[in-house]
């Protein structure tokens, strides 16, 4: 079927100015094939039912808007914790900066390096997760992604890594347009901890597939940078195994544009899928959490938990499906979604969805939209809290239940000053 | 202590008066009690004592040692000395007990220029005190009032006032909702609590309460005014004939 003109053209425009796909070796047919998924589709429009809530001609226009970088005396994120650490400026693999690769248990090569050399692994995942979460819902910039993508790291989990892998995002130029694609496969009994943050550039894409194999873990935690004016789009595409855990945490304070999609397939029985949100904007923010949770194995589990904390005429969705298919039997499934909103010029859209084709599941869901609780604001000003406090400790509580998905405390703890210290700054 | 001078109060959202010139003066080391059917102010007493939103002073004042309480935000009415022991004490969810505890400790303190108590002396403090009101280690790390019984929360209303050290103590109702046995527990936390720098205002709808914690002066409040005063013995008039002897009296 033709494509709307208007689509027709807006992905022509981009596309031409991509230009061609240049990659050889073992990507060079995943790529194509990803572009011919793009034009096919063609790019999402503000009337696509899945862009419903968020505008994505910021995300699709040929050039991007240009973003101002963001100075700050603060310690890094994350920079207490000892890790592996993988720098990006703008969209590029900085080695002077980034650690030695090496580290036991693991396998780190660089994607713009490694498409030339045979890996057997990440054939079978590049763009082969990505392709598999077109269906039942198109993610075009996915696919671009996929066949755009100018760096990124492959990673092989063959044992319980020592520590977090850790990469960092740096935005220097005002201008960067960066496609970033990333693949990560944790074998059987492997597990990983894998932490982002940083901006990026002015505008991100950026895909992350994931395959965790049987009995093994993924922990991820990410902090999307502060940069107030870049615009990303982020897809995880996951597919785990029996008895395989996997859990995933976002941060996102400051951007007026932000879509977080995360595709996840649990196809292996016994299997635990837990993704996180935790955001906090101030004006012409717009944070879009779209999650596709794909139940296809008995008794899994998967848990949604999205919070998110607006004012000055913040925007926030939140769009959660939990498929679960047939013969899918004792799955439990959890959703929810809620914001705080702490002034009436804020709002928060929100659709849950369940689709069920098995007989024996337990799946509930929940969303909500409300204010500071006023009693409880009173209750803690009348034993000599004063407002503001009383307001952040009530703000930090309502996020909490997103940042209980953290295993790790230290990371927890970590996350939680930096919320702590956005509200601070951030008071009405 | 407590002086409060011909105090009239109305609902803010709508145009009715509940406090119709209330005159009380409770002194420093007493214990003064407050009687009165329902619906004649006593809550609303509390309330705008200590900077609750909804009301609107039409007129009087009211003032702690001397410092006129009605223009201070509700945190500073606490950080001068001023304590509400909830009738139905809020649940927080998220906000664990102990946080909650060492935070009021220490803002009250940051606000009257003192040094903030450590961790370690905190916990000293309140592991002592906590054993005095039978709270467990499990409730104080639980959040705030969730999931307590009513007994749990007035004791954990008592433990706040145990730390913060108020002067001048309100207590609404505490006995609504106790059994027996809870309300010897409070009340044994509130007489160990008794001082001479320190005053209580105890509200309450019955006389058992004043069994156990022993008023120096009882009041009558009806229709929005304090309307007789006199010693513990009228406490038992009320227990024995009800409030209808009394208002007829006055009337």
């Amino acid at each position: 079927m033709a494509l709307p003109q208007v689509k027709q053209d807006a992905t022509d425009a981009r596309l031409a100015a991509l230009g061609e796909v240049t990659a050889t070796g073992w990507s060079a047919k995943v790529r194509a094939d990803a572009l011919a998924r793009v034009r096919q589709m063609g790019l999402p429009g503000a009337r696509d039912e899945y862009w419903k809530y968020t505008n994505p001609a910021r995300l699709t226009s040929v050039e991007p808007q240009a973003a101002s970088l963001f100075e700050t005396d603060e310690s890094p994120v994350f920079g207490t914790v000892d890790r592996l650490r993988i720098i990006f400026v703008d969209g590029v693999f900085d080695a002077d900066a980034s650690d030695d690769l090496s580290l036991e248990g693991i396998e780190i090569s660089r994607l713009a390096e490694a498409q030339a050399a045979d890996i057997h692994w990440a054939k079978d995942v590049y763009g082969v997760l990505e392709a598999n979460g077109q269906t039942p819902v198109e993610r075009p910039l996915a696919a671009l992604n996929t066949a755009f993508a100018t760096d990124g790291v492959l990673i092989r989990v063959t044992g319980k890594v020592s520590k977090p892998v850790a990469l960092s995002y740096v935005h220097a130029n005002t201008q960067s347009d960066a496609i970033l694609h990333h693949v990560v496969k944790v074998e059987e009994g492997g597990e990983l901890t894998l932490l982002e943050n940083g901006p990026a550039a002015a505008r991100f894409n950026k895909v992350l597939e994931v395959e965790v194999a049987d009995r093994a873990a993924f922990h991820h935690v990410r902090a999307q940078g502060r940069d107030h004016e870049r615009q990303a789009v982020t897809h995880i595409f996951a597919r785990l195994g029996e008895e395989s855990l996997f859990k995933s945490f976002t941060l996102t304070a400051n951007g007026v544009m932000t879509r977080n999609e995360a595709v996840i397939e649990l196809t292996g029985d016994d299997a635990s899928a837990h993704i996180a949100g935790a955001c906090v904007g101030d004006g012409d923010f717009h944070h879009d959490d779209t999650v596709f949770i794909t139940h296809d194995a008995e008794r899994c589990e998967s848990r949604q938990v999205f919070k998110k904390v607006l004012r000055n005429g913040a925007t926030g969705v939140f769009q959660g499906k939990i498929l679960v298919k047939e013969g899918a039997q004792k799955t439990d499934g959890y959703q929810i979604s809620q914001s705080l909103l702490l002034d009436d010029d804020s709002q928060f859209l929100a659709k849950p969805e369940l689709e069920i084709y098995a007989d024996d599941v337990a799946c509930s869901h929940g969303s909500t939209s409300g204010a500071i609780d006023e009693e409880g604001l009173f209750y803690l000003r009348s034993r000599g809290v004063p407002k503001d406090d009383a307001t952040d400790m009530l703000t930090l509580a309502f996020l909490a239940e997103a940042l209980d998905e953290i295993a790790d405390e230290a990371l927890a703890e970590e996350i939680l000053d930096r919320m702590a210290g956005w509200l601070v700054r951030h008071r009405a | 202590m407590l002086e409060i001078k011909n105090l009239h109060v109305k609902l803010e959202e709508e145009d009715k008066q509940i406090l119709k010139g209330v005159d009380l003066t409770v002194e420093a080391g007493k214990v003064h009690a407050i009687m009165g059917p329902n619906g004649s102010g006593k809550s609303t007493l509390s309330y705008v004592l200590s900077g609750r939103d909804g009301y609107e002073v039409t007129d009087g004042e009211a003032a702690l040692e001397g410092e006129d309480l009605l223009d201070l935000e509700p945190e500073e009415r606490a950080a001068a000395g001023l304590f509400l022991a909830f009738q139905y004490p809020v649940e927080i969810p998220g906000v664990g007990n102990m946080t909650f505890l060492r935070t009021a400790v220490n803002a009250q303190r940051k606000a009257r220029g003192e040094e903030e108590l450590s961790a370690a002396d905190f916990l000293k403090v309140v592991r002592a005190k906590a054993k005095d009101l039978k709270i467990d280690a499990d409730m104080l790390k639980r959040p705030v009032n969730v999931g307590f019984s009513g007994g749990e929360k007035k004791r954990n209303e008592i433990l706040q006032m145990a730390m913060l050290e108020p002067k001048m103590c309100i207590l609404d109702e505490t006995d609504s909702g106790l059994d027996v046995d809870a309300m010897k527990l409070v009340a044994e936390g509130v007489n160990a609590l008794r001082d001479e720098g320190r005053a209580f205002l105890v509200i309450t709808h019955y006389q058992r309460l004043l069994d156990h914690i022993k008023p120096d002066v009882v009041h009558i409040m009806a229709d929005g005014r304090i309307v007789k005063t006199g010693g513990p013995e009228l406490a038992l008039e009320v227990e024995n004939n009800g409030y209808a002897d009394i208002l007829a009296e006055v009337a």
